[in-house]
């Protein structure tokens, strides 16, 4: 019994990393490029998503589409000022501009909503189900979570193999260079990744602090953190992998606080990490890319 | 075109991140109002000039809640001070981010300014290193809230208003056991935090020597740890009535929603870190419902309105423990210099070592938010009686 209860804290933990690794994994898949802001526009959307309830009473489903809309447009902003003009530079110079925005979402917001941390007030009412007399539970947020990991994953799918605009990130992502000589616009492709993938943000941010109800300007950096590591664990750019490589960690993660030591539980979840990336490099669900030299 | 618009943008980008530091993150601007007033009195109101006061704490940063607290505490009481007429002060307060590095470049920012005395730092890991630098340059060092023992430790100049970790340990083990609120403990600490472990670690050996049986003991690895249920499940199932968190509010609050939520109700107990938790913005405070916990300050008490008052209408918020911290450190400066007979035109070296003299003093004691006859002893540590409080109704009620 105790064990299904670490199960299922496991895997509600897991699926907040999961919804926010698909976003990571989204980019990455496409854009080629590891966007470390990612967190802090979840945190940003959820300081939006939040302030639209308790100042202008919208309901919940209204203030999770503002933040949604907030987060697509900085997301866009963003990747115009920050990432475009690198199109062409290393990736390592992308990679540092992405951890200044990172520094600079966290330090704006800090001005924007001060450095008091808030209680977030969950934005699922369904209390959820009891087991057992209540000895298993299974909460709301969890459950909503869960599906919404699920539902995500499918229509994300379905848009990158099924559309003409995915099938054009399909193309920009394997070669920039052939994507454009065919008449793909990869600048408007870019733009549209980083716009759904900010969405997705927004989205994650409600759900993080629904469940996890603290929110303060650094809120998105450590869960961001850990949805890359899940992202890399499922083989970064795989959509499916995403879903998987956060449920995993979350569960390891709990059972291996649980049944090894609440001291180390980060360490056992970089340690299976490590062992993974060792028999399988490209992570569990990764596509073994052949490079052409 | 594309570049200029690019740089231009680049531009602003770093105007706003400079202009994030200058502004402390302070959620309200008329901080900064306050402090401009404050230090204008004092250089129209000097006669014999103004002490110089150098300031060091978090305003931004994962931390700046602690640090904005003892900043404008402090700044309260300077403005106090500076009405009088008499020894007046100035303050200059530098941003350190809670970092060791950030907090030794800061003090030497200050001490280019011509500091004479050093209030600060808020956060132990920062105090400890520039303690080091200022044992060395014999600056007289008062901290409010850094409450390690690694600050004070072999260095005479360096003294706390905060109780040190192991003191809060010892204290609430017994506490425990004076008032019969538990019989099997469970302890949830932060094991990446030298105050988190420094409680722990002084509790556990009282509780032993005591005969307190701690059942479970489990740890986080820092405040941004969102989920507890590991440790919660390992709580419950060993059957402990009472859930000791030597730990700050945010994690906290998070531990008292999960317990609820999985139907676990023992009596949690909380040291001064948890003071603040009542105020977090949105926090359903009926959670908190019979939390206890030892906190030097209590604002709902009588002596505290005035400063109270003047905190909110200054802040626009409800001064914490480590505002009153602050405000306390600068009156026990003051009663010093006072006592000790100084004057601004003093070298820090020479002030450095009358304070030193003056605080250790068998008959100094000075009377503040967060105790009443606070003494020192020559290790440079507090003396003062902490205040059990117990939540009820949303308010603290004294136990």
């Amino acid at each position: 019994m105790t064990f299904l209860s670490y199960l299922i804290n496991g895997i509600s933990l897991g699926s907040v990393y999961a919804i926010i690794a698909l976003g990571y994994t989204m980019v990455y898949g496409i854009a080629k490029m590891l966007n470390f802001a990612h967190g802090d526009v979840i945190m940003v959307g959820a300081y939006v998503s939040f302030y639209a309830t308790s100042l202008y009473g919208l309901p919940t489903w209204a203030s999770v589409l503002v933040a949604a809309i907030v987060c697509t447009v900085l997301g866009v902003t963003i990747e115009r000022l920050a990432y475009k003009p690198l199109r062409t530079a290393p990736s390592l110079a992308v990679l540092i501009t992405a951890i200044g925005v990172s520094y600079f979402l966290q330090n704006a917001a800090q001005l924007a909503f001060g450095s008091s941390p808030i209680v977030f007030p969950s934005a699922v009412k369904f209390e959820g189900i009891r087991l057992f007399d209540g000895q298993l539970v299974i909460s709301g947020i969890t459950i909503v979570t869960v599906l919404a990991c699920i539902v995500i994953m499918i229509a994300l799918t379905l848009f990158i193999n099924k559309t003409k605009m995915g099938r054009a990130m399909r193309a920009v992502s394997e070669d920039k260079g052939a994507a454009q000589l065919m008449g793909v616009n990869v600048n408007s492709t870019i733009s549209m990744t980083f716009a759904i993938g900010s969405a997705l943000a927004a989205i994650a941010g409600v759900l993080l602090c629904s469940a996890y109800p603290t929110l303060q300007p650094t809120t998105g950096s450590m869960p961001g953190i850990k949805a890359f590591t899940a992202a890399v664990f499922g083989g970064i750019g795989s959509i499916p992998g995403a879903m998987i490589g956060g449920l995993l960690l979350g569960v390891i993660q709990i059972l291996g606080s649980a049944y090894i030591s609440t001291q180390l539980s980060d360490a056992v979840v970089f340690a299976v990490l490590i062992v993974v990336l060792l028999v399988k490099p490209t992570g569990l669900m990764g596509k073994k890319m052949n490079e052409k030299v | 075109m594309k570049k200029v618009l690019s740089l231009a943008l680049a531009c602003t980008m770093l105007v706003s991140v400079l202009a994030g530091c200058g502004g402390g993150a302070s959620s309200a601007s008329s901080g900064a109002a306050a402090s401009g007033a404050a230090s204008s009195a004092a250089a129209s109101g000097a006669e014999g000039g103004v002490f110089k006061i150098g300031g060091i704490g978090p305003t931004t940063g994962s931390a700046a809640v602690y640090g904005l607290a003892t900043k404008q505490g402090a700044e309260i009481a300077i403005e106090e001070i500076n009405a009088l007429g008499g020894v007046q002060f100035e303050m200059n307060y530098q941003d350190d981010q809670a970092e060791g590095e950030k907090g030794v470049s800061a003090y030497n920012t200050l001490k280019d300014w011509g500091m004479q005395i050093l209030y600060g730092c808020t956060t132990s890991g920062s105090c400890a290193a520039v303690a080091a630098e200022s044992y060395n340059d014999r600056i007289f060092q008062l901290t409010p809230s850094a409450s390690s023992t690694d600050v004070t430790s072999g260095r005479d100049n360096v003294f706390q208003v905060c109780f040190t970790d192991p003191n809060q340990g010892t204290t609430a083990a017994q506490y425990i056991v004076d008032n019969a609120l538990g019989t099997k403990v469970a302890v949830i600490y932060n094991n990446a935090d030298p105050y988190s472990t420094g409680i722990y670690t002084a509790f556990a050996a009282k509780a032993s020597e005591i005969g307190l049986e701690i059942v479970s003991t489990t740890t986080f690895p820092s405040d941004t740890t969102t989920d507890f249920s590991v440790q919660l499940t390992d709580a419950k199932s060993a059957g402990a009535d009472l859930v000791f968190l030597p730990i700050y509010y945010t994690p906290a609050s998070l531990i008292l929603a999960q317990a609820k939520s999985m139907g676990y109700a023992p009596n949690f107990f909380g040291c001064d870190g948890m003071d603040g938790i009542l105020t977090l913005e949105g926090f359903d405070t009926s959670l908190a419902e019979g939390l206890m916990l030892m906190t030097p300050f209590n604002a709902a008490d009588e002596g505290s309105k005035d400063f109270v008052t003047k905190y909110a209408a200054a802040y626009g918020e409800e001064p914490n423990q480590f505002a009153a911290d602050g405000y306390d450190c600068i009156y026990a400066i003051y009663a010093a210099i006072e006592k000790a007979g100084l004057t601004p035109d003093m070298d820090a070296q020479t002030i450095c070592e009358k304070m030193i003299e003056t605080f250790t003093a068998s008959d100094f004691s000075v009377d503040g938010l967060t105790g009443s006859g606070m003494t020192w002893s020559t290790a440079g540590e507090v003396s003062k009686q902490p205040v059990g409080v117990k939540v009820t109704d949303g308010v603290y009620v004294n136990m």
